[in-house]
């Protein structure tokens, strides 16, 4: 059975059809990328999806359950994580704190026992920072575990997004251009990276403009142009589709 | 009865031209520069303390006047410059807290210079009531209501006929664009903040007259400008007109049939229902925030 | 957080222990006193303010009904001076959660100004119903009791303040360095990514707000009883923009720069009144200047400056 499931979603800004009609079902398990040039639409289909905006028609279901208009905390209780294209980091935290925030769920949130310091609470926040770290590492960022987050570089925060997303321990995850404005040789290690959380059993949607990135890790890709849905297959499928070469490809290859 | 209404809507329209001037002020800096210029109800007291300060000196009525708006203009603009510029794009508390400063350094100097006194003005023809069925106007009124009223139509043409007009109306729509089709965004801050500073001493010129000035009178005046500009949607030039005459009519129509003691709650009331219910004021859009 | 962050603690009980046998003369114990409740009603406040990021314009208003719930219930009904306490606590709390949902969801200036109204209705309330207030004039307080035992001079008002600051301190520094402010800080930091990994921002900022009014309004009935009287002047917009300042001129998201601040503009006054007359220009001027030139605030400012963690 499909785990998301995308049934002729639309949202207007004023007259402007961000997304229209748009309908595709991802596998649990998969690698599902979204393409299309820019303006396409990517970026607000994730907005849909995570429930940053309210679609105005169509559907979303997670699990068969309907979950289109949820707000993203409720979300985020469903195990669907994200991360943005433009960075959303925390900027007055540290940056192991900004992966422990994406436990948020997973922790007692008390206010009384926080500000009676309760044994236990701090235990398991110490574990937490432990496990945040764990997750650095498997991001690559080993040695900015205590620094701030506004001293750290641009390819670096990309990561730590991810490594916070998958601290919320997500069924599903959204990535948004995890590569754009990284260099060839951290553009591999992200590239690495996706495939170690597809692997580790995490659904990952991806929206990406390197080709060579979305060919390599792609199970399915979703293309978009003009909001529309232009076509949706394997990697070979879409290759070698001669609307998707006209309005896309073509233009660059 | 209709006496009754019409004598409070007259003194309802009335205060709420000041109150629209104060807007329009706050609407013009908030475009330029995102600030909130708490020191807004500052410039209405130094406009009635300056007017009453020129013509007691023996100055010519015209002449008091030109004086008492453009002193409380320059005043605006060195705010700006010494202040409000040197801390672009600080925290919206720390803006706060700098135009705060700034209306405490006003008033602080207002009292050193002027005292703590209670001033009026004569009104500027005559101080024989007009009848309207019933209802008394009084010819100052008339001077409120009609300065207002041209000071509105030359802003409109200000910001939809002349290059400097759109150039600023530009640089609230987008900064960077503005700059970089060649609009000089400094001068937009220092226009936006200069015309605040006049409009606000304006309104407080215009209304002395009615209802008295002292050194302590702009900060109930600015907080009511203010919620006037957010009655209109923030940002909003038409809107902040509409949302002065609101709130000032409102006022007289709640001191005169609910409570007098809570005259001064009723804007604050009325700001609190509309950003509880319509929190985007009467005119302003919809928003969606990019991300 | 660094582990050093309790460190400043120790410093705080030890000056708190050495001071009352170091002041010259009641007039600074006095000074003392007014300083460590300030600074319990800050460290509030900057949780809402610095950490959360939320604006408060009118937080003198619950300070308010603290303090005349402590004057009017025990005068006029004869309440113990705790249970008044309580009950403006409670009733502060109740009103700070009524309006709370529906100001949270606006954001910058709207919330500037939806607090500011409500102070600001709060504080006319206070001077219209002069048959229970005592209008402008203001009212006397009756002493408060404590088992049995009334608190009546400077000094053992000073140790019960000084209890209060020393556990205010310690709650703060708990409650940033858990799962709670970690919430409010990433909602501060970026409101949709804290929203994508979970956190209710509305119900966190909700409850800061509600928290923080509490505080206010609890060290408002502290104030009542040591001053010994109550005036509408406590709930006035200046005093509001006061404690706003002592927050930032302390430094926003520092909770020894609310210790700071509010040691600092408490004492101000008294500093002034040396400039006869041009007090209010030049207290104007020191809230400019200090911004312009520090908008970070003292403690991170100098914190910043000497390389060393807050």
């Amino acid at each position: 059975m499909s785990m998301l499931e995308v049934k002729d979603l639309s949202i207007h800004f004023g007259g402007v059809k961000a997304v229209q009609n748009v309908t595709f079902s991802i596998d649990s398990g998969i690698v599902y990328s979204v393409i299309g040039p820019n303006g396409a639409g990517k970026t607000t289909l994730f907005n849909l999806i995570t429930g940053v905006y309210k679609p105005t028609t169509g559907e979303i279901k997670l699990d068969g359950e309907s979950i289109g208009g949820k707000s993203p905390n409720e979300l985020a209780t469903r195990g669907v994580a994200r991360t943005f294209q433009n960075l959303q980091i925390c900027m007055n935290m540290s940056a192991v704190e900004n992966v422990m925030v994406g436990a948020h769920l997973r922790l007692d949130r008390n206010l009384i026992k926080a500000a009676m310091r309760f044994p236990a609470l701090k235990r398991r926040d110490a574990e937490l920072r432990e496990e945040a770290a764990e997750l650095m590492r498997f991001v690559g960022l080993d040695k900015y575990v205590e620094t701030r987050a506004d001293a750290m570089s641009y390819g670096a925060l990309k990561r730590l997004e991810i490594a916070r997303a998958l601290a919320m321990k997500p069924r599903l995850i959204f990535l948004d251009e995890p590569a754009a404005g990284l260099n060839p040789k951290e553009t591999i290690e992200v590239d690495h990276l996706v495939r170690k959380i597809a692997e580790s059993g995490v659904t990952v949607v991806l929206v990406e403009h390197d080709m060579k990135m979305v060919m390599n890790l792609s199970d399915r890709i979703l293309v978009l142009n003009y909001g529309k849905k232009l076509a949706e297959g394997t990697g070979e499928e879409i290759r070698n589709n001669p609307d998707v070469i006209a309005a896309y490809l073509g233009a660059h290859a | 009865m209709l006496a009754q209404f019409l004598q409070f809507l007259f003194s309802g329209i009335t205060v709420g031209a000041t109150y629209a001037l104060a807007a329009l002020g706050f609407t013009l800096i908030y475009n330029a520069s995102n600030v909130i210029n708490f020191a807004q109800g500052e410039f209405i007291m130094l406009g009635g303390m300056l007017a009453v300060f020129f013509t007691q000196a023996g100055l010519p009525l015209p002449m008091a006047l030109l004086l008492a708006i453009l002193i409380p203009a320059i005043v605006g603009v060195v705010v700006e410059k010494l202040a409000i510029e040197p801390v672009k794009g600080a925290e919206t508390v720390t803006l706060i807290i700098i135009t705060i400063g700034a209306s405490l350094v006003i008033r602080g100097l207002t009292t050193v210079i002027f005292g703590k006194g209670t001033h009026s003005l004569p009104a500027f023809s005559g101080e024989t009531p007009i009848e309207i069925l019933g209802a008394t106007l009084m010819p100052q009124s008339l001077w409120v209501l009609g300065v207002t009223a041209l000071v509105v139509i030359a802003l409109w043409y200000f910001f939809n006929r002349t290059l400097q007009g759109k150039a600023m109306l530009a640089t609230s729509v987008n900064r960077l664009a503005a700059e970089l089709v060649g609009i000089n965004t400094g001068w937009v801050l220092f226009m936006s903040f200069a015309m605040s500073a006049a409009l606000g001493a304006l309104g407080g010129i215009l209304i002395t007259p009615i209802t008295l000035t002292s050194y302590d009178v702009g900060i109930m005046l600015g907080l009511k400008g203010f919620v006037a500009a957010v009655v209109g949607g923030l940002g909003n030039g038409l809107g902040a007109v509409v949302g002065g005459l609101l709130v000032g009519i409102l006022e007289a129509m709640g001191a005169g049939y609910i409570s007098s003691a809570y005259k001064d709650a009723i804007p604050f009331v009325l700001i609190l229902l509309i950003l509880f219910f319509m929190p985007r004021g009467l005119f302003g859009g919809k928003s969606t925030d990019r991300v | 957080m660094k582990k050093n962050a309790y460190f400043g603690l120790t410093i705080v009980i030890a000056i708190l222990l050495v001071l009352p046998f170091v002041v010259p003369n009641s007039f600074y114990l006095d000074l003392a006193v007014r300083m460590a409740i300030n600074a319990v009603i800050v460290l509030g406040l900057n949780l809402l303010i610095g950490f959360a990021g939320q604006i408060s314009l009118g937080h003198a208003g619950f300070l308010g009904i603290g303090a005349y719930a402590s004057a009017v219930l025990p005068t006029h009904f004869g309440w113990h001076p705790l249970l008044a306490m309580g009950a403006g606590a409670v009733i502060t709390g109740a009103l700070a959660a009524l309006v709370a949902r529906p100001i949270f969801k606006l954001k910058g200036h709207y919330l500037a100004m939806a607090t500011l109204g409500l102070g600001i209705i709060i504080n006319i309330a206070l001077r219209n119903e002069a048959q229970w207030t005592g209008g402008p004039d203001g009212m006397p307080v009756p002493a408060m009791g404590l088992f049995g035992f009334e608190l009546t001079n400077d000094k053992q008002w000073y140790w019960v303040v000084a209890l209060l600051l020393s556990v205010s301190v310690w709650a703060s520094l708990n409650l940033i360095d858990s799962p709670f402010g970690r919430a409010l800080r990433a909602l501060h930091g970026s409101e949709v990514a804290s929203q994508v990994v979970g956190v209710d921002v509305v119900r966190y900022k909700v409850a800061i707000f509600v928290m923080s009014a509490v505080f206010a309004s609890l060290m408002g009935s502290v104030t009542a009883h040591y001053v010994g009287f109550v005036s509408p002047n406590f709930a006035d917009f200046f005093h509001s923009i006061e404690l706003v300042t002592m927050v930032v001129i302390g430094g926003m998201a520092s909770v020894y720069g609310s210790l700071v601040g509010a040691v600092l503009l408490t004492a101000l006054p008294q500093a002034l009144a040396t400039f006869e007359g041009w007090e209010t220009v030049v207290f104007g001027a020191i809230l400019m200047l200090s911004m312009i030139f520090m908008p970070k605030g003292l403690v991170p400012t100098l914190a910043a400056k000497f390389g060393k963690g807050d």
